[in-house]
């Protein structure tokens, strides 16, 4: 073989087993948290708590955890997130200065490390606005402590470059020409807007809603300073109440159990839970992006 | 040469609407350079040229599409009914409701038939359900479309053939009862079954409607308008009856583009 044949075949080659190594990765973390926690998977699994120091009972707590605090965040982020794509792509004048600045933040919001966010939450939520709420409130200490609305809020700023880039994408995917149809005929920007491209943009902006959702139900850095508890009696019942999560969950187990052996499936069955719960929101925000395609290219 | 044919190259009625000296530019590209046109009431007139003439540029400088344009410009006046379109207190969008437009690719919203027509009319406040029917019922009469599609109204206009949906747009602009339609090749991405029946479409919407259509095809032009101006680098060489225009054009550049030698 020349030298350069051989050059040639080693990069595909090379490239190929670079490739390989993904679905190698995912294979053992799937077969292997599978295995370990199929068994455990059962109806007192999901419907029980933790009983006996977390070396038995179920994960209920941090399953509806997990859920209230997902809701909260996606109330908080959609509106702004949607309401920022929209000025950027629509209203903003294309060489607009604050229109570039924003875009920027947003790119630099999506790099920060995600224990960064959980300091900003603890900062500016529950120092700065949480302990002035609670002294304009009349000085009970209410709103100045980790609970479920800061862990939300905090959530929300982290996922928030995801639904304003989906959004941004899904504005941009709706033909001009059915904008210029709708002008044409004397419409508003307001009224084109509403009726012809948020309708148009809304399957895309729902992907953005579930990516959101699948990223900020699996982190774990973020809440572990503004909300999430270890281990709850009770399920949360109001808004500054703390919570329990299936994520903080998975790494109290693996590492605070008093007896390892024992915890260990509930440990791999929390785990399997929890990445049930992002594949299926995954695959939810795959299929309806391939609906919007196939809309946008009919 | 018959003494009859008038060789006064103006419209014989009424212009319903004039260009006075207008310039259209994008950024520095000027686009359209110093026109000035009557466009005569219910009359038909066609825009021919070469591709980047500037005719589709001042079609849309007729109902001020060409604002959402970046960057474009112009100097000059469109006057619409003896009005300025371009003044600080017309409402662009009340101008586009008297002055609509069909676009070279059919471009139906994705709703039902029944929902593109009844658009234009639910915009404006219209949502008594039996008037709505009544109106779109007589737009997709005027768009020859109405028997092909009365027993299917609540389909998705996306069902629709190519033909049917271009078809579709101009029910769907006729719906709000414009005075002037413009229309931007509107039979150009069409087969020639599809096309003949815009054409006939065309005939018989002059009775009611002032139209201004660009067409690259020399016979449609000929077969539709009674008026053809004659579009070539930014500039209006040349306007006047059609019959005129494809027979004894008075200029060179304009005998020559009609009898195929360029273009």
């Amino acid at each position: 073989m020349s030298p350069r044949k051989l050059k040639s075949g080693f990069f595909s080659g090379l490239s190929g087993f670079a490739a390989l190594l993904i679905i190698f990765a995912l294979g053992v973390i799937l077969t292997d948290a599978i295995r370990g926690g199929w068994s455990k998977l059962s109806w007192e699994f999901f419907s029980g708590a933790p009983t006996d120091g977390m070396t038995a009972g179920g994960i209920f707590p941090a399953i509806w955890g997990t859920t209230i605090l997902t809701l909260m965040m996606t109330v908080a982020v959609m509106p702004v997130g949607v309401l920022t794509a929209i000025y950027l792509h629509e209203y903003a004048p294309a060489k607009s200065r604050v229109a570039a600045v924003v875009r920027v933040a947003v790119q630099n919001l999506a790099g920060v490390p995600s224990i960064v966010f959980g300091l900003f939450g603890l900062g500016f939520f529950i120092h700065f606005i949480g302990e002035n709420m609670d002294k304009a409130l009349g000085g009970e200490l209410k709103y100045g402590q980790p609970g479920l609305l800061w862990a939300a809020l905090t959530l929300a700023v982290l996922t928030l470059p995801v639904v304003i880039v989906a959004t941004e994408e899904a504005l941009r995917a709706v033909p001009g020409d059915l904008r210029n149809a709708s002008l044409a005929l004397g419409a508003t920007r307001s009224q084109t807007l509403w009726k012809v491209v948020l309708p148009g943009a809304t399957p895309g902006i729902l992907t953005g809603a579930i990516l959101a959702v699948s990223r900020g139900a699996g982190e774990v850095a973020p809440i572990l300073l503004t909300g999430a508890a270890y281990f709850l009696p009770d399920l949360p019942n109001t808004l500054n109440s703390q919570f329990m999560h299936l994520g903080y969950h998975t790494y109290v187990l693996a590492t605070q159990s008093p007896d390892v052996e024992a915890t260990r499936p509930l440990l791999y069955g929390t785990v399997v839970v929890l990445l049930m719960l992002t594949f299926t929101l995954n695959f939810v925000a795959v299929i309806l992006r391939s609906r919007t395609r196939s809309r946008a290219n009919a | 040469m018959s003494a009859a044919i008038d060789l006064e190259p103006g419209p014989t009625t009424r212009p319903k609407m004039q260009a006075t000296n207008l310039s259209m530019f994008y950024g520095d590209k000027v686009a359209v350079k110093g026109l000035t046109l009557d466009i005569g009431e219910k009359q038909v007139l066609a825009l021919i040229g070469p591709s980047g003439c500037g005719k589709s540029t001042f079609l849309r400088s007729l109902n001020r599409m060409n604002e959402l344009i970046p960057d474009s410009k112009h100097t000059g006046d469109v006057l619409l009914d003896g009005k300025s379109i371009y003044d600080r207190g017309i409402d662009v969008v009340e101008l586009r409701r008297r002055v609509g437009m069909v676009f070279q690719k059919s471009n139906p919203f994705p709703k039902s038939i029944f929902e593109n027509v009844a658009y234009g009319l639910r915009i404006a406040g219209m949502n008594n359900r039996s008037e709505l029917a009544g109106r779109v019922e007589k737009s997709l009469q005027q768009g020859a479309l109405w028997d092909e599609v009365k027993d299917r109204l609540e389909d998705s206009a996306l069902a629709l053939s190519g033909g049917q949906q271009q078809r579709l747009c101009i029910a769907r602009a006729l719906a709000i009862e414009p005075e002037v339609v413009l229309m931007d090749e509107p039979a150009s991405a069409l087969d020639p079954l599809s096309t003949a029946k815009i054409e006939d479409l065309i005939s018989e919407l002059k009775a009611r409607y002032t139209i201004v259509i660009v067409t690259h095809n020399m016979q449609q032009a000929a077969r539709v308008s009674d008026l053809t101006a004659f579009f070539f680098m930014g500039e209006m060489v040349e306007v006047g009856p059609t019959a005129l225009m494809f027979t004894t054009p008075t200029n060179k550049r304009t005998e020559d583009y009609v009898t195929g030698k360029f273009g």
